[in-house]
């Protein structure tokens, strides 16, 4: 998947903010509390530009609990987000290779 | 090995602690991310897909024991229990927090190691052959070098904001075992006479534009080495592009002005500078040499009983056949390791792995390692009579898989699985492929052979010169892969060129297959290798064969 780094912001559906956390780099959801999750069900889900834009500068504007904010589409299921392609399947769940001792 | 002293070593102890003070200034909210961006990456720190990773600089791909339990020890208490070995000969830690980077590099320190200039637009770790110091083919050990190197290029105020990113390879073998062709700079070590110099390659690369290197020396006496590496940086700093990061390395500088032209500029810039502070006399080489520990070789006889006899088990003498090589001295032999087993991640060793060879290393390798650029460790010195005891040993360790340099010895980068920048799985793609060529036998008949796969196209496993090149892209969010062939990285380096259209995630691996049935239906007998039948024949028969199924 092309990197989010690399895009140009394009909203074409269901969006939510994805950073990782500063301290330990754990991938986190803004919330519409405009706090942090590490659950993707608990993501502010935005369906229009300015919606995503908002939500993306309220991001930007923390400088200590999360960094690399970006817009990431995502599916939607019974209101809640879940990732709506492979690269934040893989941000979610982890690698879909076993690592480490486990491989 | 060579030995820190103690410039070296308050050096590395202070760098630590600037780096430990940044980090709690950034998690104080002192320093916004903006500020601390550059001076995590200064110290190898990239933020990837789920968390830091630490990239550890192994200077030269040499580790001591020592080192390697050190890294153990940090894959084991700050990490997830293993790391990565890189084509850069390097080591990356893929789940380290920031808030404990400070105390995984003080161990790492604390061992002579670091993750110093391993990202950023500087001079980067100079890597080589993984044989230097063992084989019989070298003129000399290469590592004098590529040290001198390292302590000229380390912190050097006038390159550490180069347009883009610098490497710098070196052999001193006739086979070239580090790809220096597709450096920013190759440097290759040979004799005119009496005398000992460098023919001078630059402008080679792979990534979005790949090209193979250039010539613009053909000796370089030894003592000139730094002032002309010097005058080569000066004439890239300020003519390189800093306009477009893609056009921004010195292959584009090359390409776009001339090999001539480059030549010329840097013979004119060198001209300035070659008698001055950097010219190399024999006593500064001494100096260096001093500091490098040669081991104490015993005299032994090749090919002794114990080894004869162990040959007898058909199993040992696989191993034996693609994974030990010559030695300079008699009764010693040269062993890669593999960290490529069927159905695991290629590079990843775990925390025991490691301990396990640092001990195998003390035990019958002279506390010796080495990293290689092919992700597999080389166990540089070790007596014949220890290979059946030593391959019992790996094999203990699942570290005695029998494929080095066969199909199933795949180079691939972390892809997708951990890079922000990849669009592709690389990993799995890699496990599949060894799954599918996991019978000894038949990659045995399938013979030489190498296979390198990236996640995307700054072609970080190396795909442009694989005997197969897989490279992922990304089709309406989905995986595809182009096939490349006849790509090869030694002294003869070549661009593979592709085949046709990327296939789909679920094709790749057929497609592969395919190729390697061509290539053994085609083959004019079992000793003409894959890469030399897909010159003989081009790349029609197999481009027709791959595809002819979809």
């Amino acid at each position: 998947m092309t990197s989010p780094l690399q895009q140009k912001l394009k909203i074409t559906g269901p969006t939510a903010i994805t950073a990782n956390r500063l301290a330990d780099g754990v991938v986190v959801w803004l919330t519409p509390q405009r706090t942090w999750s590490e659950a993707i069900a608990d993501a502010a889900i935005a369906t229009t530009s300015d919606e995503v834009h908002a939500l993306l500068a309220s991001a930007q504007a923390d400088e200590l609990e999360a960094v690399g904010a970006y817009p990431a589409r995502v599916a939607v299921e019974d209101g809640k987000a879940r990732p709506a392609n492979l690269r934040e399947r893989i941000r979610v769940d982890g690698p879909t290779v076993a690592f480490g001792s486990a491989a | 090995m060579y030995v820190y002293d103690e410039f070296d070593r308050t050096f590395l102890s202070e760098r630590v602690a600037d780096f430990r003070d940044q980090v709690a200034r950034r998690l104080s909210g002192e320093l916004n991310e903006e500020e601390f961006k550059p001076l995590r990456l200064m110290n190898g720190v990239y933020l990837q897909l789920h968390a830091y990773m630490l990239r550890v600089c192994i200077p030269y791909g040499t580790l001591s024991s020592h080192q390697m339990r050190a890294l153990a020890s940090v894959a084991r208490r700050y990490d997830r229990g293993y790391g990565h070995f890189t084509t850069r000969q390097n080591i990356q830690f893929n789940w380290i927090k920031l808030a404990e980077l400070p105390d995984a590099m003080d161990e790492l320190a604390a061992a002579g190691i670091h993750g110093i200039q391993t990202s950023g637009n500087c001079i980067r770790n100079t890597t080589t052959d993984p044989w230097a110091g063992a084989t019989p083919e070298e003129i000399e050990d290469p590592r004098l070098y590529a040290e001198v190197i390292r302590q000229w290029s380390t912190l050097h105020p006038e390159f550490t904001y180069l347009p883009r990113k610098f490497k710098i390879a070196i052999t001193a073998a006739k086979h070239d075992r580090a790809a220096i062709r597709v450096h920013d700079i190759g440097l290759r070590l040979h004799r005119r006479g009496a005398e000992t110099g460098f023919e001078v390659i630059v402008g080679g690369g792979l990534g979005r534009t790949p090209f193979v290197g250039k010539t613009i020396r053909d000796f370089l006496p030894k003592q000139h080495l730094l002032s002309y590496l010097e005058a080569i940086l000066r004439v890239y700093n300020s003519g390189g592009r800093r306009d477009n990061i893609y056009k921004a390395r010195i292959k584009i500088q090359v390409h776009e002005v001339g090999t001539e032209e480059f030549a010329r500029r840097v013979e004119e810039e060198w001209a300035q500078i070659r008698d001055g502070a950097l010219l190399l006399d024999e006593a500064a080489f001494d100096q260096i040499r001093d500091r490098f520990v040669t081991p104490a070789f015993e005299p032994l006889d090749d090919a002794p009983d114990a080894l004869a006899e162990a040959l007898k088990n058909p199993d040992f003498a696989r191993w034996h056949a693609n994974s030990v090589g010559p030695h300079k001295v008699a009764g010693h032999a040269i062993v890669t390791v593999s960290l490529k087993p069927v159905g695991k991640p290629p590079g990843d060793a775990t925390a025991e792995q490691m301990d396990g060879i640092a001990d195998l290393a003390d035990a019958f390798a002279y506390g010796e390692i080495r990293v290689a650029h092919e992700q597999n460790l080389t166990l540089p010195h070790v007596r014949q009579k220890d290979l059946p005891e030593l391959w019992r040993r790996l094999d203990a360790l699942g570290l005695a898989t029998p494929n080095v340099g066969l199909i199933s010895d795949i180079i691939a980068c972390p892809g997708l699985d951990y890079c922000s920048l990849a669009n592709a799985r690389s990993i799995p793609l890699a496990q599949r492929l060894t799954e599918r060529f996991a019978d000894p036998d038949r990659i045995a008949d399938i013979g030489r052979m190498h296979i390198n796969i990236s996640g995307c196209i700054n072609a970080c496993g190396h795909h442009h010169v694989g005997h197969i090149g897989i490279l992922g892209v990304e089709k309406k969010e989905q995986e595809f892969y182009q096939v490349t062939l006849g790509g090869k990285g030694n002294h003869k380096t070549k661009l593979g060129e592709l085949i046709g259209p990327a296939v789909s995630e679920d094709e790749v691996v057929d497609v592969v297959e395919r190729i390697v049935d061509t290539y053994l239906d085609l083959r004019a007998g079992p000793s003409e290798t894959f890469i030399a039948a897909v010159q003989r024949l081009g790349l029609e028969p197999f481009k027709e064969r791959a595809y002819a199924a979809r």
